[in-house]
């Protein structure tokens, strides 16, 4: 917390002198307590309706609970790798396809990008659980789940991947075209390397929204924190407690992967900075060594595998 | 076509209770949000670290926990308001750390010389903020509070999920009634792109109006 509470412009302010302190420290005291009397009056009414008791919170403490609620963790993990593998390489194809200069690629990529982006995933997913089966569609509980969100979080990877390639220095894939590479070729060994280094947080933080939206498991019913949750919930009836630790959960979940994109974010020159360096010698004769090199190399591979 | 007909008038009502669940929603999300951002960017360390705590708190839990934790669990602390203005205050309090982050990064492309030079004619801060910061953050906030008033639409179906009738709703009950989902569901999501459509022009049209023209 500490870390990025000092993202603050430092530059909006002077150093504050006497005056200034003394109004900080007067306002900082000032928060402390509405927040302090915020909590307070929170207590009260949720003690006042017996939601503090001790015999509502200590179920937490047992490891039963924790291993029922981390399972529903771990279907969550599923749902959320199978959505980021798909979505993503789904996403992939769709960016790619919106830069073709084929019209028609281009008109279908972004035509299905911006529809994608505007119809409620809940509303696909009530498509799938009510709506296909009637049409005698019907496909497991986790892909009911994992369809909708591929369909909709494609289309976010899309748009992430594609800013990515066009923030790139067109430099580059003109460096790339003009050693003879394909445009094929320039896109794979040069623009998407650099390019989806480039957008990596904003690839995690929508990791994070993509592990939001797996919550919508609850309403198909498959087993993922939430409805683990809901189902826990039924059967003790302390909604508050689990749901509360539901919560947690997933703050302390995602609040890691935010903390990694923030962490990425910033200090990104780093890998993609110390690479070219390093490299540089090599780089020279990238097109006419790279390829029988590296099927050498995979033959070799392929070799040690037999 | 028959069955929007016959239904019209409870989907319609279902559209006005979607669209004036974004609009209430969208509203208190924006005041919230800059408010959240002011606290963000003061020179008053804890209102800066409680301004972070709830954007981080509010980007990293999903919308649908804090609904069912708003709807089904608060009540048992005695804590309870109809079902349609519990979902928007959550659906506000959830949007505005989205706005709080789209406006905190217009306040970033504010370059550092612009604040300087405010500083260095004498401006207090709130003069500085009133008068040169804020005027150029908010022009370039216009497109990515769009973004996520176009966000917080989607979001209002997430209101079904926790009996609020709206347009989602409607238009799954109206199905499991007609049995044509392929056509209803079609329509249900061209009503939503319509209304994003609508948000994303208007926000284009703003950004227009508001831009400097240098």
């Amino acid at each position: 917390m500490s870390t990025s509470t000092h993202e603050a412009p430092v530059s909006l302010y002077d150093e504050p002198g006497p005056r200034a302190k003394r109004a900080i420290r007067l306002w900082s005291v000032v928060a402390v307590v509405v927040v302090a009397l915020v909590i307070v009056l929170a207590g009260l009414q949720f003690g006042s309706h017996g939601q503090l008791d001790a015999d509502r919170w200590t179920p937490f403490l047992s490891a039963g609970i924790w291993q029922y609620l981390l399972v529903g963790l771990w279907g969550t993990i599923q749902a959320a790798a199978l959505v980021a593998v798909l979505g993503g390489a789904f996403g992939l194809v769709l960016a790619l396809g919106r830069l073709s200069r084929n019209p028609v690629i281009h008109g279908v990529s972004t035509a299905y990008i911006e529809i994608a982006r505007t119809i409620p995933v809940l509303l696909l997913i009530y498509l799938m659980l009510f709506g296909l089966p009637q049409l005698g569609l019907n496909f497991p509980l986790l892909w009911k789940l994992v369809i909708p969100l591929t369909i909709a979080n494609a289309a976010a990877f899309a748009e992430i991947i594609r800013a990515g390639i066009l923030g790139l220095p067109a430099g580059q894939s003109e460096a790339a075209l003009s050693l003879g590479l394909s445009r094929g070729q320039a896109m794979r060994l040069v623009v998407l390397p650099q390019a989806l280094r480039f957008v990596t947080p904003s690839l995690v933080t929508q990791l994070v929204s993509l592990v939001k939206d797996t919550s919508l498991g609850y309403i198909v019913a498959f087993t993922e924190l939430l409805y683990r949750g809901q189902v826990l919930a039924a059967y003790n009836h302390f909604l508050i407690p689990t749901f509360i630790v539901v919560t947690l959960i997933y703050l302390v979940f995602n609040g890691a992967l935010s903390t990694l994109a923030s962490r990425l974010r910033r200090r990104p020159g780093k890998r993609s900075l110390a690479e070219p360096t390093s490299g540089a010698a090599p780089i020279v004769g990238v097109p006419v060594t790279d390829g029988p090199a590296r099927s050498a190399r995979s033959r070799s591979a392929r070799n040690a595998k037999e | 076509m028959n069955i929007f007909v016959d239904s019209a008038g409870p989907l319609l009502e279902a559209l006005g209770t979607t669209v004036m669940m974004a609009v209430i929603a969208g509203v208190a999300a924006i005041v919230l949000g800059t408010v959240v951002t002011a606290a963000r960017i003061s020179p008053i360390p804890v209102l800066r670290g409680l301004a972070f705590a709830y954007v981080q708190f509010f980007v990293n839990v999903p919308l649908l926990v804090l609904l069912i934790l708003a709807v089904f669990a608060l009540p048992d602390a005695g804590l309870l308001l109809p079902l349609t203005p519990t979902a928007i205050i959550v659906l506000a309090l959830y949007e505005a750390a989205y706005v709080a982050e789209a406006i905190r990064s217009g306040v970033n492309t504010v370059g550092t010389g612009q604040i300087e030079a405010s500083r260095a004619l004498g401006f207090t801060l709130v003069q500085s903020l009133r008068l040169v910061v804020v005027p150029q953050a908010l022009r370039a906030a216009v497109q990515p509070i769009g973004n996520v008033m176009i966000a917080l639409t989607m979001n209002t179906a997430l209101a079904a999920a926790v009996g609020v009738v709206e347009l989602t709703s409607e238009a799954n009950k109206l199905n499991l009634v007609e049995a044509q989902p392929i056509l209803i569901f079609t329509v249900a999501g061209l009503i939503y792109m319509a209304l994003a459509l609508v948000i994303g022009l208007g926000a284009g049209r703003i950004e227009k109006r508001v831009a400097i023209k240098r």
